[in-house]
């Protein structure tokens, strides 16, 4: 189980983003993070995989305390993430960082596999440079599969996986998150505006300028953003869900 | 044969003494230290300089010829002088790779002046590998000069990389190619400590529908220095295209200077250049997957010059 306690981070400008986060993701389900632009989601993402350092509060894996640990340690203690922008490489290729990711040398057919999880025609893609000559979606879709590749890691976290990617490979995607969960019993963190992925998760936490406004199981939480949603009403948080979302 | 020349084969060549089959010319300490012609590829002594000739006839198809350089020691200051000549409608592949070891004060170099006809239609592959070895103070310098002629409708890929360990390498390229003819180059260079590298190309268009696509990265770590400057000049209607990209790492500096010339309207030519440290998202990037920022490092500038 993954634990944020008090979670609170600033700029270094000093405006404070998060203002005192506390939430668990429970093992082997998938929890979803949502909530308007700007409230400080893809900060809990990176604090949580060591990219950002809280400047108050901690955080703890299986009740142990991480918040010291730096990104390659929590690489190494179970902690995988997907970046919302992929990050592109000049030289290393598509299958060096599927190995890298898998810690092992691959077989063509298991590098086919994860590829094809998010839609990727794996042949086409193993050996070209993850440079600037592929799409936002084909980068997009390799980062998820870098994550998707990490056979040791138990809590998978996805910055925004939907965006940049077609509906055909989403489809993929989903049953790829289903599969994470049910048949591998990994712990998924999503950030997400989608409701397709709100639709198989089993926890929505929602976050709202720093904090936590509302959380609980999928059953509780969706109606009502969809609901607010469809109404052109307000959302938990108290803006437009038309606007935001 | 010694075993330094052993050691820098495997390095340069890929291959041990008893892997070599077909054509090659083992080059060691300025003499011959193994020669053998096949029936496609003959290799002869030039009669006014040092070197060879290599005459590869056009029966010769996807055949390799290994003609590695090795200097061993320091006081060895080799200069040489190879002609390719490959016959219309050869495809062959070159191995010409080059090693340099001094373990004592004095300098050791190699100095290579290769010359390529390239008939009509002809393919070729030239692969080129150099490094430095040895712990002694005395400088490994190694100097290639290559020119290029091109027929009609020929393609030439080379493939060059300096791995390690040369103090200062000056490589001096030129191209003309006739109507049709394709050139690729992808050069690599990694220097460190107080070494230095200058690369200067010159890339003559002259046939239609010529094309030449240049691709140059380079690591500059340490102290060195790298000088890169190329011309491409597109005297008819033909394409061009070069991208030089290098890493800096320590104190290491970078001097870029590419050069493009239209000679005619339909000329179409581009350039493209980079140089920087290595990404800090990048190395980040490499860290959730567990790696440490120095094994990231080292990922990102062996799969640059990969």
């Amino acid at each position: 189980m993954l634990e944020l306690k008090n979670i609170h981070w600033k700029l270094s400008e000093g405006e404070e983003i998060l203002k005192g986060v506390d939430f668990s993701i429970p093992d082997g389900k998938l929890t979803v993070v949502t909530g308007p632009n700007g409230g400080g989601k893809t900060s809990i993402a990176k604090i949580i995989a060591g990219l950002y350092s809280p400047s108050e509060g901690n955080i703890f894996l299986d009740g142990k305390d991480i918040t010291e640990r730096d990104i390659t340690e929590r690489a190494r203690d179970g902690i995988a993430y997907a970046f919302q922008q992929p990050v592109r490489f000049k030289g290393l290729t598509v299958r060096d960082l599927i190995e890298m990711s898998a810690e092992e040398k691959l077989k063509e057919e298991k590098i086919c596999e994860i590829l094809g999880e998010v839609g990727l025609c794996a042949r086409e893609y193993m050996d070209r440079e993850a440079d600037a000559s592929l799409s936002g979606g084909e980068s997009k879709r390799i980062e998820i599969a870098t994550v998707l590749a990490r056979k040791n890691a138990s809590m998978l976290v996805f910055d925004e996986p939907e965006a940049g990617i077609d509906l055909w490979s989403f489809g993929s995607l989903i049953s790829a998150f289903e599969r994470l969960k049910n048949e591998d019993g990994r712990s998924l963190l999503v950030i997400s505006h989608q409701e397709r992925i709100m639709e198989i998760a089993d926890y929505i936490i929602v976050i709202s300028d720093g904090k936590v406004s509302a959380e609980g199981s999928r059953e509780d939480i969706l109606p009502t953003l969809l609901k607010e949603n469809s109404s052109e009403g307000k959302c938990p948080l108290g803006r437009s869900v038309k606007e935001e979302f | 044969m010694d075993s330094i020349t052993e050691m820098l084969l495997g390095i340069v060549a890929d291959r041990k003494i008893p892997e070599f089959k077909g054509a090659y010319n083992i080059r060691e300490n300025s003499g011959c230290a193994g020669r053998q012609s096949s029936e496609n590829i003959k290799i002869e002594n030039k009669p006014d300089n040092p070197g060879i000739i290599i005459k590869i006839g056009s029966g010769a198809q996807k055949e390799t010829v290994y003609i590695p350089a090795c200097v061993t020691h320091g006081g060895v200051n080799d200069l040489v002088y190879n002609d390719f000549y490959v016959e219309d409608g050869a495809d062959v592949i070159i191995v010409a790779g080059c090693g340099v070891h001094s373990d004592d004060e004095e300098e050791a170099r190699h100095n290579g002046i290769h010359r390529f006809f390239v008939g009509k239609n002809a393919r070729v592959l030239y692969k080129e590998k150099h490094v430095g070895t040895g712990k002694g103070s005395g400088a490994k310098r190694i100097d290639p000069v290559t020119d290029v002629i091109m027929d009609e409708n020929s393609y030439m890929e080379m493939d060059t990389m300096q791995i390690s360990g040369v103090t200062s390498t000056n490589r001096l390229t030129t191209a003309k190619l006739g109507a049709g003819a394709k050139l690729v180059i992808r050069e690599r260079l990694l220097t460190d400590g107080d070494e230095t590298a200058k690369s200067d190309f010159s890339v003559s268009l002259d046939g239609e529908d010529s094309g030449v696509d240049l691709v140059s990265r380079s690591v500059a770590k340490g102290n060195s220095y790298q000088e890169y400057h190329s011309v491409i000049k597109g005297n008819c209607r033909c394409t061009g295209h070069s991208e030089c990209d290098a890493i800096l790492a320590d104190n290491g500096r970078v001097n870029a200077a590419p050069e493009l010339y239209a000679g005619n309207i339909d000329a179409s030519l581009i350039h493209e250049a980079a140089i920087g440290k290595i990404a800090g998202e990048q190395i980040i990037k490499l860290r959730t997957l567990g790696l440490t920022e120095e094994e990231a490092e080292q990922k990102i500038i062996d799969g640059f010059l990969k």
